[in-house]
């Protein structure tokens, strides 16, 4: 969800672009980290762990914990808190470990 | 390989007054980041600080960021380098950096190392369901990008950080559905706890978190009362429906680069954990490697600040540079960092500081 309106904060949001999570078609700003434009559309899942296969999301928010890694444009392992949103990408959950290519 | 004469890793509030004072003295640096942007944590903080005018209080973090920055980037000794990471730092003195995909190596003269800190976890059944972040994350995501981490906070912990980033929450129009705190007391300034005790925020003290629960995502918390000795008491747990919980129990130093070079290192609780031993000149036990601020300790911005300062001065210092205030300004620094940490506020810090010196 997006904050509407704040007492100090002007957001001067990037232009609109349009990704993909899942094979669902979603709209974000440019800039934004994808992290952020999954939760202006209300997605916090991001990954399931390796070992128990639980459902892992975002933490420290400045690239730091590796909570957050996601498959993005084919390639695993993308911390999304810091990786800023552009058009066309190709988001998705990563499973485990991901691969490397 | 590049030589340099001095590089800065951390382009935080410490990182860039290092790098200005160090620069202004004549020596030639490179600041790497490996954010796209300079400021570090101070590019959320929103509100106005606390302090002396010297250490800039009643400014807001994002303000001296920009201010610290700009002045930095238009510095023409120095030499900025962001959306870059610091791998490692060898015995031979070579520094190995990402950037963009390729590896750059850099040999420094001297080395300041400034990378801040990491937000600590808490052990609890369920801490990692997806809702579950750290405050300074929630922070970010709130008054960086103008998103919402869900649409009711329980708050763990109750010191500046938990209070501050409960109050952006409400300013951002997010509920609070309650802030929790361990100790007896709340560690806050009370001008913030006023403001969201007022907004009717409940602010339960010797409260810690029992467990989470939900699901895909988090739903709700089991909070516990604990006694004296920091023991829940049973039969005083409480359900909180919450679909986020900030975690706000303090910083750990990011000192991965000081160990790999072989700093010598000591555990302060006081100063959030692993820490370098260091002179009065801030250099560490390895010659020529400086620290500065979160990293050095966790502390806040104005002291980062300063000891960025004097980290900067003393760098350039030691490879021969040098100005008629040279003594003097290193003394104005010294004079506001033993201000900042004077009194019972800064209690907890000198004791911390007076283990971590070589
Ligand atoms: C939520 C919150 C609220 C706060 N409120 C206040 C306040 O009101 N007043 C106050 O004085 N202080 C406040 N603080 C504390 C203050 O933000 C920190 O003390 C200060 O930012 C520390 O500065 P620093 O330069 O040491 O580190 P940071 O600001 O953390 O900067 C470190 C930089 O190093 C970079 N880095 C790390 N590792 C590497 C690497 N390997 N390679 C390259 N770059 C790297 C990071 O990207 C980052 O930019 C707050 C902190 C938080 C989290």
């Amino acid at each position: 969800m997006r904050i509407e309106q704040h007492p100090i904060l002007d957001f001067k949001n990037g232009n609109k672009v349009k990704f993909t999570f899942q094979g669902r078609e979603l709209e974000g700003y440019e800039g934004e980290t994808i992290a952020s434009a999954l939760h202006a559309a209300g997605i916090r899942t991001m990954r399931e762990s390796a070992h128990l296969h639980r459902p892992r999301g975002l933490f420290c928010n400045i690239g730091n914990c590796s909570s957050c890694l996601m498959v993005v444009n084919g390639e695993s392992n993308v911390r999304v808190c810091v990786e800023r949103l552009r058009e066309g990408m190709v988001v998705e959950t990563q499973k485990g470990k991901g691969e490397l290519k | 390989m590049k030589h340099r004469e001095i590089a800065i890793i951390g382009g935080g509030p410490a990182g860039l007054a290092a790098a200005l004072r160090a620069a202004n003295l004549g020596a030639r640096v490179l600041l790497i980041d490996r954010s796209d942007y300079l400021g570090g944590q101070l590019i959320k903080q929103t509100h106005r600080f606390f302090g002396s005018k010297e250490q800039r209080a009643s400014e807001r973090g994002i303000d001296i960021a920009r201010e610290l920055a700009a002045g930095v980037t238009a510095n023409e000794k120095i030499q900025v380098m962001t959306e870059a990471t610091a791998l490692g730092y060898y015995e031979d003195g070579v520094l190995l950096v990402e950037h963009h995909n390729k590896i750059t190596a850099v040999k420094p003269d001297r080395l300041i190392i400034a990378t801040g800190g990491a937000e600590k976890n808490l052990m609890f059944p369920n801490n990692d369901l997806p809702g579950i972040y750290g405050a300074g994350a929630v922070q970010t995501l709130v008054n960086v990008f103008g998103v919402k981490p869900g649409k009711k906070v329980l708050m763990v912990g109750a010191g500046n950080i938990g209070v501050i980033v409960s109050y952006q929450l409400l300013q951002a129009g997010v509920e609070v559905a309650a802030i929790i705190e361990a100790a007896p007391r709340i560690g806050a300034y009370w001008v913030h706890a006023a403001k969201v005790v007022r907004a009717g925020v409940p602010i339960y003290t010797r409260h810690t978190i029992k467990r989470a629960y939900g699901e895909q995502e988090v739903s709700g918390a089991t909070i516990v009362q604990l006694d004296e000795n920091l023991q829940p008491v049973p039969g005083t747990e409480k359900d909180i429906d919450a679909d986020v919980i900030c975690l706000s129990v303090g910083l750990t130093p990011l000192t991965e680069l000081l160990w790999q070079a072989g700093c010598q290192m000591i555990f302060v609780p006081e100063l959030g954990g692993n820490v370098p031993l260091r002179n009065e000149f801030l250099e560490t036990s390895v010659p020529g490697i400086y620290v500065a601020g979160d990293v050095a300790g966790i502390e806040e911005a104005s002291a980062a600040m300063m000891e960025g300062a004097l980290a900067g001065l003393n760098a350039a210092a030691s490879l021969g540079y040098t100005s008629e205030s040279l003594a003097s300004d290193r003394k104005n620094v010294l004079a506001q960092l033993a201000g900042l940490r004077s009194g019972p506020v800064g209690e907890k810090i000198r004791k911390g500081l007076a283990q971590a010196m070589l």
